[in-house]
């Protein structure tokens, strides 16, 4: 056992007679942003589905807040928030039907999830958008919409499958930062991306290529295990990677 | 799982809520549907009843006292066929929501997934005593009218029939891989569904032309749910038909349950590289 928030170990998981993810183990701990770094195809949303449990665990094992999943079963899924790489949110409801609709999910009482409602969509500039069909908002209105629903319930944990895809940068910088800000008030955050611009000097980096953790630790001793000088560099040379994706 | 508290209870309360409120929702935002779901039934009222009638001649069978007209006949089979629409239209969305990632909120929800899917069919059959109770409300313009104790027997009859029917549709949708496939398997459940059904026509009257046909009307859930809500709306029980319609739900719910993937989206999409 672990004193991290989300503690993974020894996952290995196959899709028919291919594997896609071979042992894989690393840590989340709070306070802090682990980036899971990796180009497409690395297994990035497959280990998300494990740890949601939308796909069957078979082999290893995850620890979410200290119970483990395979034991807690859905009940472990309690501490977590979930940004999925895919837009989730039901495009014919309001910004704030969409919210409701999670938080009576979650069993958050009407006016404790009325004020965090409030309070999320108005760190996001969105108050005003609270009544507007998700239609109408534009594609990072909407990736933020989905992070205030997936913080709603205050989860110690949060997971981000590659949320600022086909963002535009100030968008997409926004975000990163919204999510750091969450990280040093005690949040723990896992952020898949494949975005090596989205990567900060303090985060934790997980880099992972063809389903194995090729690197874990922090940015330096990244860096300082691949004799790399930037994040870009040990991406190319743990990834084998073309220099080009790496954007 | 652990014992049901208090609190407990209410979590779970809550989240039926969730569902509940969002499939009432977007029913409502979908004005079409609710018009099709009328208007269809009401076409076979008006329009083809009127063919019929001259066409089949009704003996007094139960639960009728006497000689009925076919629009009268006809209209439990008609409440049956918004029924088997709905839950059909709601598998669909199923489909739709897990294609479109919309499933993957409910089913990380924290708790047991078999009760996150009964959430779901519960919700579609509340949603099918609208229009079952709409088109009633217009069938007795037509002068189609039941005794008030006939709407209301009828009620939890309509919560079963329309679960079960919710149940065949989830366990369907479970089974389908792509939306595009969704169109074709329908062609292969609705339309035979209700026409080898006591729907339009008593099944003695199917057997005065074919023994095997009449034989797989009688078998046919959907006739047994056609059938249970036609005694109730008479103050009449059908206990065979309710005990056929209850296991059919059990046993299409329980199905489902064991063999709905929550990845199957995940992959579909995302193919199975990611």
């Amino acid at each position: 056992m672990t004193d991290a928030a989300l503690h993974l170990a020894d996952i290995s998981h196959d899709y028919a007679k291919r594997r896609a993810l071979e042992g894989v183990g690393f840590s989340v701990p709070s306070g802090r942003v682990t980036v899971l770094l990796g180009p497409n195809g690395a297994g990035k949303t497959t280990l998300f589905g494990l740890i949601s449990r939308l796909l069957p665990l078979k082999q290893g094992e995850i620890v979410i807040a200290g119970r483990s999943l395979m034991q807690a079963g859905a009940a472990a899924l309690e501490p977590l928030g979930i940004v999925f790489q895919q837009p989730t949110l039901d495009l014919d409801l309001t910004v704030r039907q969409n919210l409701t609709y999670f938080a009576d999910l979650r069993g958050i009482p009407r006016h404790v999830a009325n004020q965090r409602i409030a309070g999320g969509l108005e760190r996001f500039g969105l108050a005003e958008r609270a009544n507007d069909a998700v239609r109408e908002l534009n594609g990072g209105h909407r990736r933020r919409v989905e992070i205030v629903r997936a913080t709603l319930h205050e989860p110690a944990i949060l997971i981000l499958d590659e949320p600022t895809v086909g963002l535009d940068i100030p968008t997409r910088k926004a975000i990163v930062a919204d999510l750091h800000a969450r990280a040093a008030s005690g949040m723990a955050v896992l952020w898949a991306t494949h975005l090596i611009d989205e990567v900060w000097a303090d985060d934790r980096l997980v880099v992972l290529h063809r389903g194995v953790v090729e690197a874990e630790g922090d940015v330096a001793k990244v860096l300082q295990s691949a004799s790399a000088g930037t994040v870009a560099e040990a991406f190319a040379q743990l990834t084998e990677s073309v220099e080009g994706e790496a954007a | 799982m652990t014992g049901v508290t208090g609190a407990s209870v209410a979590r779970y309360w809550s989240a039926f809520r969730a569902v509940l409120t969002r499939e009432t929702l977007r029913f409502i935002k979908q004005r079409g549907r609710f018009f099709a779901a009328l208007v269809r039934p009401l076409i076979w009222l008006v329009v083809f009843a009127a063919g019929f009638r001259a066409a089949l001649g009704l003996s007094i069978i139960p639960p009728y006292q006497t000689y009925i007209t076919y629009e009268v006949y006809i209209v439990p089979g008609l409440i049956g066929m918004i029924q088997l629409f709905n839950g059909m239209q709601s598998s669909l969305s199923m489909v739709y929501d897990r294609e479109m990632g919309s499933m993957r909120v409910l089913l990380t929800t924290p708790l047991p997934r078999s009760y996150l899917l009964a959430c779901k069919i519960a919700a579609g059959a509340v949603v099918s005593l609208f229009q079952v109770y709409a088109f009633l409300a217009i069938a007795a313009l037509f002068g189609i009218t039941f005794s008030p104790a006939g709407y209301i027997a009828a009620l939890p009859v309509l919560v079963l029939t329309g679960l079960m029917l919710g149940a065949i549709g989830l366990f369907l949708s479970s089974q389908i891989r792509q939306l595009e496939n969704f169109a074709g398997v329908m062609n292969f459940v609705i339309f035979p569904a209700f026409f080898l059904s006591s729907a339009l026509y008593p099944i003695w009257k199917m057997r005065e032309s074919s023994d095997v046909l009449a034989t797989i009307c009688g078998l046919n859930p959907f006739t047994h749910a056609v059938e249970a809500v036609r005694f109730a709306l008479y103050l009449e029980m059908a206990p065979l038909s309710l005990a056929v319609v209850a296991g059919v739900l059990v046993a299409a719910g329980g199905l489902t349950v064991i063999g709905y993937d929550p990845g199957r989206g995940l992959r579909t999409r995302q193919g199975p590289e990611a």
